[in-house]
C-alpha cells in the first residue's frame, strides 16, 4: 500500500511548520517562565538570584497591576460593546439595499487598514488636540468649552480610537453571516405577520450568535494586547490612568529593565489570555468537524 | 404605491448610509486633505476643508527630512519577505494536512492556532535578549523572523481552509485520464490552488505592514518600518500635521487599496475559518 509512504511525506511536509512553531512557542514561554523566578535587572548583570515567588508578589500587589488590571477590562468590554453593537447595527444598514452601498461599505471597513500608530497619532493630533483639534473647533463653534480628551479622559479616548479600527472588523464578520442568512424564512415569518423587530429577535439575532460570538473572542484576544495606541498617545499616564497589562509589562522590562518582574507580569499576562482562548478554540474546533 | 414606498425607503437609508460612511472615514480623508496643507493652515482654526492652496511640499519634506524611503523599504523587505517566508513553510504543511489527513492532524491544527492566542507581551523579555544576544535588534531579518512565526499559524489555517474546498475526485479522474504527477499538480491542482494562496499573501501582507508591537519594540532608526517610523511624530516638539499627515497617507494607501481588494478573505482569515 502507498498509504505508509504516503503518510511519510506527509509528515515530512508538515514537520518544517510544526517543527518551527513549536521551537517558537517553547522556548520563549520557557525562558519567560524560568526569569519569572529570578531577581533579575538588566542594569546590574550578574546578579541573577532565585527569588521563588518574589516577583509574582511584587507585580501581583503593586497597587499598578489592579489599576491596569481594571484598565485591561475597561477598555476590552467599552471597545466589544462599541463594535459588537455599532457593528450589528451597521451590517443591518449596508445589508439594506440603497444607492452607493458597495462604495459606502468600503467607507466603512476602510480604518481597519490604518496602522495603529498612525491611527493614534491622527486622533491624538488632528482630532482630538484641545487647541487646534477639529473637535475642540466643533465644541468651540456650538459654544462649549473644548476639551482636553487624552488628558482628562484617556482611557476614554483611548476606548474610541481602538473601537474606530475594530468597528469595521465587526461589521464585516457580521455582515458576512447576515448574507447567509435564509431569506425564505424571513418571508414565511413575514406572511405570518412578524414585525420587523420580533423578525430580528427571533430569526435575525439567533442566526447571528455564532458569528457575534466569533468577534467577542477574537477581538478580546487582539484587544488584551492593545500596546501601540497606547504608547503613542499618553504613554500610559497620566500617571498609571491608562495603562493596561501589556503596556504595564513593557514599562517593566524595557523601561525599567525589571526582567524578573516583568517575566512574571508576561506569566500573569499569558494566563489571563488562556482563559479566553479555550473558549474561542473549543468554538473553532467544533466547526472543524463539520 | 408600493413603489413610491420603497423608493423614499431607499432614499433614507441612502442618506444614513452615507452619513455614517462618510463620518466613519472621515479620518482617513481629513489625514489626505491635512496632507496637501502648509503647517500653518494644517493647524489653523476654524479649519479649512477645500479651500486652501493645495501643496506638495510636505511630500517632499518627509523625504528630505527623515529619509522616509528607507523605512517604505524596509515595510516592504518586512511585509513581503515574512509572507514569502510563510508561504514556503507552509503551504507544505497545509497541503498535506488538507490531503491526507491523519488521526492528529485537527490536533496539529488546534495546537498552532493556541499558538496564536499567546500575547505576544508575554514572551516580550525573552525575545529582547535573545535578539539583544544575537545583534539582531534593528535588523530587518530579525523582525522577518518574527512576524513570520508569529503569522504561520493563520497563513497556515487560510490556506488549510482553502485546499480543504479543493475536492479529491478531481484528482482521481485526472490519474484515471492518464495524467502523470508533474501534469497532476501543473493542470489540475496548481490552478486550483492559486486563488487561495494568493489571498492567504494579500492578508498577510496587510498583518505584517501594520504590525505594531514587535516592530516597536525591536527595531530603532535603522529598520524602523513605517509603523514604527511614524510613531517618531509622537514627539511633541512642535506641531508637524502636515507632515504627519503626508508620512501617514504614503503609509496607508497601498495597503488599504489591498484591504479593498481582500475584504472577503479577510473574514476567512481572520475568523480562522469559523465564518465564511
Amino acid at each position: 500500500m502507498a498509504t505508509q509512504q504516503t503518510q511519510a511525506t506527509a509528515r515530512l511536509m508538515m514537520s518544517p511548520a510544526v517543527g518551527m512553531l513549536l521551537v517558537w512557542m517553547l522556548v520563549p514561554l520557557g525562558m519567560t517562565l524560568y526569569f519569572s523566578f529570578l531577581r533579575y535587572n538588566l542594569l546590574m548583570p550578574g546578579m541573577e538570584v532565585f527569588t521563588g515567588f518574589g516577583n509574582y508578589e511584587f507585580f501581583l500587589t503593586d497597587p499598578a497591576f489592579f489599576q491596569a488590571l481594571g484598565n485591561t477590562l475597561l477598555l476590552v468590554g467599552g471597545v466589544l460593546l462599541v463594535t459588537v453593537v455599532g457593528g450589528t447595527f451597521l451590517a443591518l444598514l449596508i445589508d439594506q439595499p440603497f444607492w452607493g452601498q458597495g462604495i459606502v461599505r468600503l467607507l466603512v471597513i476602510a480604518p481597519f487598514f490604518v496602522m495603529p500608530t498612525v491611527s493614534a497619532l491622527v486622533w491624538k493630533n488632528m482630532l482630538m488636540h484641545p487647541v487646534n483639534g477639529l473637535f475642540a473647533w466643533l465644541a468651540r463653534s456650538v459654544g462649549l468649552e473644548p476639551v482636553d480628551w487624552l488628558a482628562v479622559l484617556p482611557l476614554f479616548s483611548i476606548t474610541m480610537i481602538v473601537s474606530w479600527a475594530w468597528l469595521p472588523f465587526a461589521t464585516l464578520i457580521i455582515l458576512t453571516a447576515l448574507q447567509s442568512l435564509d431569506q425564505e424564512q424571513k418571508e414565511a415569518a413575514e406572511m405570518d405577520g412578524a414585525g420587523a423587530l420580533s423578525i430580528f429577535a427571533y430569526i435575525t439575532l439567533p442566526h447571528l450568535a455564532r458569528a457575534l460570538t466569533v468577534v467577542v473572542l477574537i477581538e478580546t484576544i487582539f484587544l488584551l494586547s492593545v500596546f501601540a495606541e497606547i504608547l503613542v498617545t499618553t504613554n500610559g499616564g497620566p500617571g498609571t490612568e491608562s495603562t493596561n497589562i501589556t503596556f504595564l509589562i513593557y514599562a517593566q522590562a524595557l523601561l525599567q529593565f525589571d526582567v524578573g518582574t516583568a517575566s512574571a507580569g508576561g506569566v500573569v499576562a499569558i494566563i489571563l489570555a488562556n482563559i479566553v482562548a479555550i473558549f474561542l478554540i473549543r468554538m473553532i474546533g467544533k466547526n472543524l468537524e463539520t | 404605491m408600493a413603489r413610491a414606498v420603497s423608493r423614499n425607503r431607499k432614499l433614507t437609508f441612502t442618506i444614513i448610509g452615507w452619513g455614517i460612511g462618510l463620518t466613519l472615514f472621515f479620518p482617513i480623508l481629513w489625514t489626505v486633505i491635512t496632507s496637501f496643507k502648509t503647517e500653518g493652515e494644517a493647524i489653523a482654526t476654524p479649519p479649512s476643508f477645500l479651500f486652501f492652496q493645495w501643496t506638495l511640499e510636505n511630500y517632499f519634506e518627509v523625504q528630505s527630512r527623515s529619509d522616509y524611503f528607507k523605512h517604505a523599504m524596509n515595510s516592504v523587505v518586512i511585509a513581503l519577505g515574512s509572507t514569502a517566508l510563510g508561504l514556503v513553510v507552509a503551504v507544505p504543511a497545509a497541503w498535506s494536512m488538507a490531503f491526507s489527513p491523519t488521526r492528529r492532524t485537527k490536533d496539529i491544527l488546534m495546537w498552532m492556532l493556541s499558538t496564536k492566542m499567546l500575547p505576544p507581551v508575554g514572551v516580550l523579555v525573552p525575545i529582547y535578549l535573545l535578539f539583544r544576544d544575537f545583534g539582531l535588534l534593528d535588523t530587518r531579518s530579525g523582525l522577518v523572523g518574527v512576524l513570520m512565526l508569529m503569522n504561520l499559524p493563520i497563513i497556515v489555517w487560510m490556506l488549510y481552509t482553502y485546499f480543504k474546498e479543493i475536492p479529491g475526485e478531481i484528482l482521481e479522474a485526472a490519474r484515471m485520464d492518464g495524467a502523470t504527477l508533474a501534469k497532476e499538480i501543473l493542470y489540475v491542482l496548481a490552478p486550483m490552488a492559486v486563488p487561495g494562496i494568493a489571498s492567504t499573501l494579500l492578508l498577510n501582507i496587510i498583518l505584517a505592514w501594520n504590525e505594531a508591537f514587535w516592530t516597536l519594540n525591536l527595531t530603532a532608526a535603522d529598520a524602523a518600518p513605517l509603523s514604527a517610523f511614524i510613531a517618531s511624530y509622537s514627539s511633541p516638539e512642535g506641531l508637524f500635521w502636515a507632515k504627519l499627515s503626508a508620512a501617514s497617507t504614503l503609509a496607508i494607501a497601498p495597503i488599504l487599496v489591498m484591504g479593498w481588494f481582500s475584504q472577503k478573505q479577510l473574514v476567512r482569515g481572520l475568523t480562522f475559518g469559523a465564518v465564511k
